[in-house]
Formats: structure tokens, sequence, C-alpha cells
């Protein structure tokens, strides 16, 4: 029992984190598999969603600004208009240069960001970063919100503390992973809505051939910017739900471009960029393909560590996250050379009206 | 009177920012190359000279094994020997397939390259920071005896002699190559239009393969020279460097190694300059926000002049 509940757990974290990053593919998606907008700072807009949220929902804190103690929800949704602000100023600024330099502007970006959040020490903490960051249902059991409205609405205090003591600890993981898949999947149907509505075969013309949209009367620069704000937007609430997760966020490791950007990208390519669906299955393909990973190898070190009494396992183990990455980078590598439109190819919308034909 | 604020502006802003420069410089022209003669803006370039600076740090290890005590310039012969090799097979098997594809492609590739090539480097020598060279460089005593004899005294260790030096010795050398040899003047053909170098009977295979030759040995050098400059190796250093190499190669023009070697170095003294208390006391920019400086000068750049300082090309 106590193995199925260990397994069950493990699952569910898998669901959590792979959900986070479908939603930050489904950002992704909008930019680059719509717009064809290459950024390369996604860890920078979702950075800002974490940094948001955490800042606005954690309890009072000598060492950062606030916390405003607010609502979650109010957390998640300023968390989101935060990065949309973000991607506004950017995207007016940036936009207007060819892929190869938005993609080093957007690198760039990102580092900013970092710069930002590791030196305002007064606001973020710096480098030590933000912890007990309140997480979706599992905040409940905290004293500062079943004592407070609307939890002491219901029951005092003292009965909130014995009813939580009296479930199993787990007991929000399910919940959690729920709410994150669930919000994976209203995104999922609203950029569905997105991509055959006038939009977005707005942007998928001025993806394929800019002069033409623009001689056809399009507004390019606009329409660009907008499909860069609402992807950011995204990325800011996948942000967000990560902060949750982690429960300590920090500048550097938190957020390195390698784990958080370049992950991003393997699953967009991957699952199939312009795809919505491809974007989703990629993320969780991929996510579970690297967290499997990380068993295989752990598993190959305690092989070879039994075998040969010389090896040294620690310098392994440090190490073995490299090969992964190492791994991840030749699959990319792969796909780009082999499946370059990925597991699930873009499909054009069918054309309105009675010939109801794929065009493209 | 060698004043005191010229005193601490030379020593202390202006040589480390040329050194800096210098560094950028090298490294900018494998940028700018690649960009104007493969059209692609290679975000791998960083990785390499972060290899060759491990590697050189590796050769003058085994070489002190046997009792030999190189200077890391000895062992950066080898190693800037295996970082072209790296750079031509990472060419052959990862860049070559995209060669008629959009570019798009081929930099998604190099941007899976970068995190290959450092992830590689990082299961080989580990993920901490090594120290290149131990101990404080002292100022060079000769120089600094003479031109306190004349008043105005400057304290250059060794370290920033041999980059300046060198980067003078590849750049004089880089000169010649591009404007008097038949495999240069090739590269600036194929750089200036690549059908037009095709019929004229140029092949553009072997002027790629020059082209990578002649980057990565700019890159391993520059590699080098930051490690001897910081007196440390680590794997994200070459990431690091990489937004500012961008920098120097835009603003300078792309496709023009001599506007990316002015554009590094006007980076590289904007960089330590601005650490500078110009105004009042404090510095005007925190040196938390120094690598800020090389990216906003990159998008004013990109905004109001994309063919940089040089006229360059603009895709």
């Amino acid at each position: 029992m106590e193995i199925f509940l260990g397994y069950f757990l493990y699952a569910m974290s898998l669901l959590t984190v792979g959900g986070i990053y479908a939603l930050l593919a489904l950002g992704l998606n909008v930019q680059w598999g719509f717009a064809g907008l290459f950024n390369a700072g996604v860890a920078g807009f979702a950075a800002i969603g974490a940094y948001t949220y955490a800042l606005l929902t954690t309890a009072k804190s000598q060492f950062h600004f606030g916390g405003l103690e607010l609502p979650l929800i109010v957390g998640d949704i300023t968390a989101m208009i935060f990065a949309g602000i973000v991607a506004t100023i950017i995207g007016i600024i940036c936009i207007r240069l060819r892929a190869d330099y938005l993609a080093i502007a957007t690198i760039g970006i990102a580092e900013i960001i970092k710069l930002i959040l590791k030196n305002e020490t007064d606001i973020t903490n710096g480098p030590r970063g933000i912890n007990k960051i309140p997480r979706t249902w599992e905040h409940f059991t905290e004293e500062r919100f079943y004592s407070n409205f609307p939890m002491n609405f219901i029951s005092n205090p003292k009965g909130w503390e014995v009813f939580f003591d009296s479930i199993p600890k787990w007991w929000w993981q399910p919940f959690f992973a729920c709410t994150i898949l669930i919000v994976v999947i209203i995104i999922y149907f609203l950029l569905e809505k997105l991509r055959v509505s006038p939009w977005g075969r707005m942007m998928t013309a001025i993806r394929e051939n800019e002069k033409a949209a623009a001689a056809a009367g399009k507004n390019v620069t606009k329409r660009r910017i907008e499909a860069f704000i609402l992807g950011a937007v995204i990325m800011g609430l996948a942000g967000a739900f990560l902060g949750q997760h982690l429960r300590l966020i920090e500048p550097t490791q938190t957020f390195d471009p390698s784990k958080m950007t370049f992950l991003v990208w393997v699953m967009l390519i991957a699952g199939g960029s312009g795809n919505n669906k491809g974007a989703i299955l990629g993320a969780f393909l991929i996510w579970f393909v690297w967290s499997s990973s990380e068993l295989v190898t752990n598993g190959v070190i305690e092989i070879l560590a039994t075998m040969f009494d010389s090896v040294d396992i620690s310098i392994l183990k440090n190490r073995a996250g490299f090969i992964r990455m190492l791994f991840i980078g030749l699959l990319l590598q792969f796909i780009l050379q082999r499946f370059p439109k990925g597991i699930l190819p873009e499909k054009r919308p069918a054309i309105s009206g009675k010939s109801q034909k794929y065009a493209g | 009177m060698w004043e005191s604020f010229w005193f601490e502006f030379i020593n202390f802003y202006f040589i480390p920012g040329l050194v800096l420069g210098c560094i950028y410089a090298l490294g900018a022209i494998g940028i700018t190359l690649t960009f104007g003669i493969l059209r692609f803006a290679n975000f791998a370039h960083g990785e390499i000279m972060m290899t060759s600076s491990y590697l050189t740090w590796e050769f003058v290890l085994v070489a002190s094994s046997f009792g030999l005590i190189l200077h890391p310039i000895i062992g950066a012969i080898p190693a800037s020997i295996c970082a072209i090799i790296l750079a031509l097979i990472v060419d052959r098997l990862f860049y070559k397939p995209f060669r008629n594809s959009p570019t798009i492609m081929i930099v998604i590739a190099s941007f899976g390259m970068m995190l290959i090539i450092r992830s590689m480097v990082q299961v080989i020598w580990g993920p901490n920071q090594i120290t290149f060279v131990k101990g404080i460089a002292k100022p060079n005593s000769i120089i600094k005896d003479f031109t306190s004899s004349i008043d105005i005294m400057l304290l250059i260790p060794n370290k920033h002699i041999f980059i300046l030096l060198g980067t003078i010795i590849i750049m004089l050398i880089f000169n010649y190559l591009l404007s008097s040899t038949k495999i240069g003047k090739g590269m600036r053909a194929v750089s200036d239009n690549p059908n037009l170098a095709e019929v004229s009977g140029i092949n553009v295979e072997n002027i790629v393969k020059a082209t990578w030759v002649v980057g990565g040995f700019c890159a391993a050098a520059a590699g080098v020279f930051l490690a001897m400059d910081t007196q440390f190796i680590e794997s994200t250093m070459g990431f690091r460097m990489l937004l500012p190499m961008f920098a120097a190669a835009i603003l300078g023009g792309i496709g023009r190694p001599f506007g990316a070697v002015a554009g590094g170095l006007i980076i590289g003294l904007a960089e330590e300059l601005s650490a500078y208390p110009w105004l009042g006391d404090g510095p005007v920019i925190s040196p938390g926000y120094k690598s800020g400086v090389a990216f906003s000068i990159m998008v004013v750049m990109l905004i109001f002049r994309p063919s940089g300082l040089f006229r360059g090309r603009v895709f």
C-alpha cells in the first residue's frame, strides 16, 4: 500500500509539472507556432509570473517586498497581467526584428529580467529568493488562511486544525494536479477557438508570407505584438503555477534557461509547432522522458557502483543530470532533422463556407 | 603630475575595458563571419570558446603531470586545433543538413548545440568553477617602473599584456588572410553575394569550412584570453559572453569582421566605463547590471541603425 501511494504521488507530481510545461509550450506555440516569433526567453516570462505571484500572495516578510497576502487567484491573474505588460514593452521595441535577431534580443531580455531579480534585493530578496509561496489547495492548511475569512466562517481555527490532522497529509496533491490540468484544457480550447478564428488565420498568413499579408491590408506589426503578448500571458500563468509547485523560487537555478527555455522548445518541436494538441502532447512526452531518464541514469549508476567498487558514485550522480541534458539535446537534433514537423504536424483550419476542404 | 583621476581611470577602468573589448572582438569575429557567410546567428559560438578554455586547462594540467610547466598560451595551441575540429564536426553533422532549409531551422539547431556542447563539458569536467591560473596578477614591474619615472604610472598585469598583444597579432594575421589570400577574398565574396560567388567559380563549401576554421580559432583565442583574464573557468562562461559578442557583431555591422572588432572594443569599454563614478560618488550603473549595457547598446542599434556602424548586412 505504501508503495502504491508513493507511485500515486509520483504520478501526481509528474502530471503537475507536465501540466506546467504544457502551459509553457502552449504559450510558446502562440508565439512561434502561430506567429513565427522566435522567443528564446521563455524562462524570463515564467520568472515574471512566478515572482509576481510570490510577492503578492506570501505572508508578510522582512526579506522582500510585501508579501501582500492577497488571495491566490488575484496573484495568478496579476502574474498574467504583469507578464503581459512586460511583453507589450518588449514587443513594441523588438517585434520588427527578424527571427535570429528576435532570438538574440529575447535571450538578452531573459538575462536582464534575471539580473533585476538578482540585484533588486529589497524587493526580491536577491539570490536567496522567496520561500513559503502558498500553493493552491495546500494553502488551506496554513494558519493564516484557515483563521481568516472565508474559512473561519465555516469552522473555527481549532476545528480546521483537527480536520486537517484527520485527513492524509497529501490530500491536496491530486487537487493541485487536477487544477493545473483543467487550466491546461481550458486554455487549449480557447487557443483552438482562436486558431480557427479570423485572427488565427491572419496569424498564419503573416507567418507564411508577411509581405502578402501586409499587402492584403493586415497590420502585421500589431498582430505580431498581440501574439507575443498572448503567449507571454500564458507563460506568466505557468510561472505562477511553477512558483506554487516549487514553493521556493530564486533567480538562477529555478529559471535556468536550459531547463525552462530549451526544454520547452524541445517539447514544442517534438510535439509539432503550430498544433496546440501537439504542444500539450510534446510537453507531457518530453517531461516523462526527462523524468524517467532520471530513474534510468540513477539505476545505471547504482549498477555501476555495485559492479565496480572504485567508481565514485557522488561524482556520477552529480553529473547524471548533464548526461540527460545531452540526451535531450541530441533528441532535439534528431527530431529536427528527421521529423521537422513534429509528432502532430500543423493542420490548417478548413475554409469556412460550403467547400469544406483543407486549405494548404 | 599624473593626476589621481587619470591614474584611477586609465588603470582600473580603461585598460580592463580594453582587455575585455579584445576578448569580445575575437569572439565577435566568428559570429559575424558565420552570420555573414552562412546567414544564421550561431548560438553555439560561446560554447566553443568555453570548451577551448577547458581544453587548454586540461593540456596544461597533463603537461604539468609530465613535469612541464606550460604557459596557457602554449596550451591554447592544441586546444584551438581541437576547437576548430569541434566546429567542423558540428557543422558537418548538425548544420549542413539544413543548408537549404529556412534559416530558422539552423538557428534552432545551433540553439540545441549550445546545450549539447555545454552538457558535454559538464559531464567531462563537472559543473563547478575551476581555477585556471593561481595567484594574484601583479602589474608588470618594467612597465610600472618606466611609466612612473615619466609620471604616468601604468599598472598592467602580464596577463593583460599577453591578451592585448595576442589580439593585435591575430588581427594582423586575419587582416592579411582576408585582404591578400584567395580564401579570404572568397570569404568576402560569399559574404557579399553567395549566388554570384558560386557562379563565378568559388567553391562555397570550402569557404564555409574556412569560415569555421577562422571562427573556431578566434573563438579559442577569445576563450583562452577570457580564462586568463578572469583566472577561472566555468561551464556558463560561454553563455555569458554570447550576448556581448552578438552586440559587438551587430554594432559593427553583420558580415564586417573589422566592424566586429570595433564593436567589441566599444562594448568592452562601455561595460567597464559604465561602472565609473561619472556623476557623484557611486558608479553610474551598478556593477550588477554591467551585462545589461551590451544588451541596451544592441537593442538601440537594432532599432535605429540595424546595418551597424560599418554598413553591414541587414536581414
